[in-house]
């Protein structure tokens, strides 16, 4: 099986024009690969540049240099230069994402904001209800609560439902922005499960877990972002 | 999916004598893709989606469109004739003022009926059926049909612009502020609406607004607008998280926190 996604020499600094253009370097030689069926994850303090990390993967940030190479419809695809027009097929078929926080959209119920990515890939709206039900009652998401847009749920109702539209496909590659961070044990255990379940399907899982006993259960892998600090490229 | 553009938009600019409306803009629109147009006032924005929607000639650049044939005509030498009527029948025109797009005078049911009409329907209990179907779709209820608009709220006035432009299955549609001058809630239940009709249909949209959140809810892609110039412009996301250009900062960082 082909490497899914191979990341190399990557770059990524903020330039603050309306702070007389101070430049903020976060990351710079980046370099690292995920495989299909392990849980990598990215390790480090707050401020090391792992959620930029990620967001470049997804296309959310822009890349300055360097290479982000995905296996994508049999073909590889560099989305450090790539179209919006084919990031946007990537996302769709490639690489799924569970971000920090769920963007709510008005009058949406959490039922179809958990269906959507598999009603954008095709599926049949009713057929991609039903997975998202099954997945919201494994994840203990009170029945009364599907119908009802999830603006006004708690931390941890809102997070259930984000991961939940992250789990919900069947991407090969799948990004994980602090999937656990406001979840009680028990819906934290159940996650290890959905990670556990990824993993033996063989997709390739890159994830940020401040948590240390869920990072303990799903990680093969931990890659030290402090090694991508901008200064230690020089040195 | 098909792997050509619906529109393909190369070097165009407007100027009013010395001012300029629009410079050089150039993108590809494909079927399915809706693209923000976002930029304040007097940023060319408008401009533009009447240049492309050949409201206003522009005086320089071209636009081509792929035809339901497959081939792709310029649209600056089209006829009048044929402009009109790939307005009327594969495109739509949102305008923000719903007084502009609808006929105020006739019933709302008309002001869908005579868009099918126009495309050929003459069956007067098939163009009412549709008519009812589509007000329903816009959340207006039936007993509404035979009403003015002028009796509509400002919110069912667009919802109804809305149904007749998209009643004959166009493949582009234009909005320009679609969700301006309506109460916040209102709004909500308007983009809601519009954001699953896109899907639901597959339309390619070019909308313009100044609202980032509209963009973000709409939109895929985005075109950010300064002084007539296309400034920056790529994934909607990725524009308003990481915006790069000196002016999409400086709009991304006036928007207020709710």
């Amino acid at each position: 099986m082909p490497t899914p996604l191979v990341v190399s020499d990557v770059a990524k600094s903020f330039t603050m024009h309306l702070r007389d253009g101070i430049k903020l370097p976060v990351v710079a030689g980046v370099s690292f690969s995920i495989k299909a069926g392990e849980c990598t994850v990215l390790g480090g303090p707050s401020g090391a540049g792992k959620s930029s990390i990620l967001k470049m993967l997804y296309g959310n940030y822009a890349v300055d240099e360097g290479q982000i190479i995905v296996t994508h419809e049999d073909g590889l695809i560099d989305l450090a230069r790539a179209s919006p027009r084919t990031v946007l097929s990537v996302r769709r078929q490639t690489i799924g994402y569970v971000s920090q926080f769920l963007r709510t959209v008005p009058r949406v119920s959490a039922l179809d904001v958990v269906a959507e990515p598999l009603v954008e890939r095709g599926e049949e709206r009713e057929a991609a209800r039903a997975k998202a039900r099954a997945l919201l009652a494994q994840l203990n998401l009170p029945e009364k609560l599907w119908m009802l847009p999830p603006a006004t749920f708690s931390g941890g109702e809102q997070q259930r439902v984000n991961i939940a539209r992250g789990f919900i496909t069947e991407h090969p590659i799948l990004l994980l922005d602090e999937p656990t961070a406001s979840l009680d044990a028990t819906n934290r255990d159940v996650v290890i499960e959905l990670i556990a379940a990824k993993k033996a399907a063989g997709v390739a899982l890159l994830g940020i877990f401040h948590d240390h006993e869920v990072r303990e259960a799903v990680a093969d892998r931990v890659i030290d972002v402090t090694a991508f600090a901008p200064g230690k490229l020089a040195a | 999916m098909t792997d050509e553009p619906l529109l393909r938009v190369s070097a165009l600019s407007k100027f009013y004598g010395s001012r300029v409306g629009c410079d050089n803009v150039s993108f590809d629109l494909w079927p399915g893709e809706v693209l923000a147009v976002v930029g304040e006032s007097g940023s060319g924005k408008t401009t533009l989606l009447n240049c492309l929607s050949t409201r206003l000639l522009p005086s320089s650049g071209t636009a081509s469109y792929r035809m339901r044939d497959g081939q792709f005509r310029e649209l600056y030498r089209m006829s009048e004739a044929e402009r009109r009527f790939l307005m009327r029948t594969d495109w739509g025109f949102v305008h923000q003022n719903p007084a502009d797009g609808l006929r105020m005078t006739v019933s709302a049911g008309a002001n869908v009926g005579e868009r099918l009409m126009a495309v050929g329907d003459r069956h007067y209990g098939k163009i009412r059926a549709t008519a009812v179907d589509w007000l329903s779709r816009v959340e207006i209820e039936e007993d509404r049909i035979d009403d003015e608009p002028r009796a509509f709220s400002g919110g069912m006035r667009q919802r109804l612009q809305i149904a007749r432009n998209l009643v004959t299955g166009p493949r582009l549609v234009f909005m320009d502020e679609p969700t301006g001058g309506l109460d916040v809630s209102v709004q909500a239940r308007l983009l809601d609406l519009l954001r699953g009709l896109v899907t639901d249909l597959g339309l390619a949209a070019i909308v313009v607004t100044h609202d980032l959140a509209v963009a973000r809810l709409l939109s895929q892609r985005m075109m950010v607008m300064k002084d007539g110039r296309v400034v920056e412009s790529g994934l909607t996301d990725r524009v308003l998280d990481d915006p790069r250009a000196p002016y999409t900062q400086l709009l991304v960082s006036s928007i207020l926190q709710v």
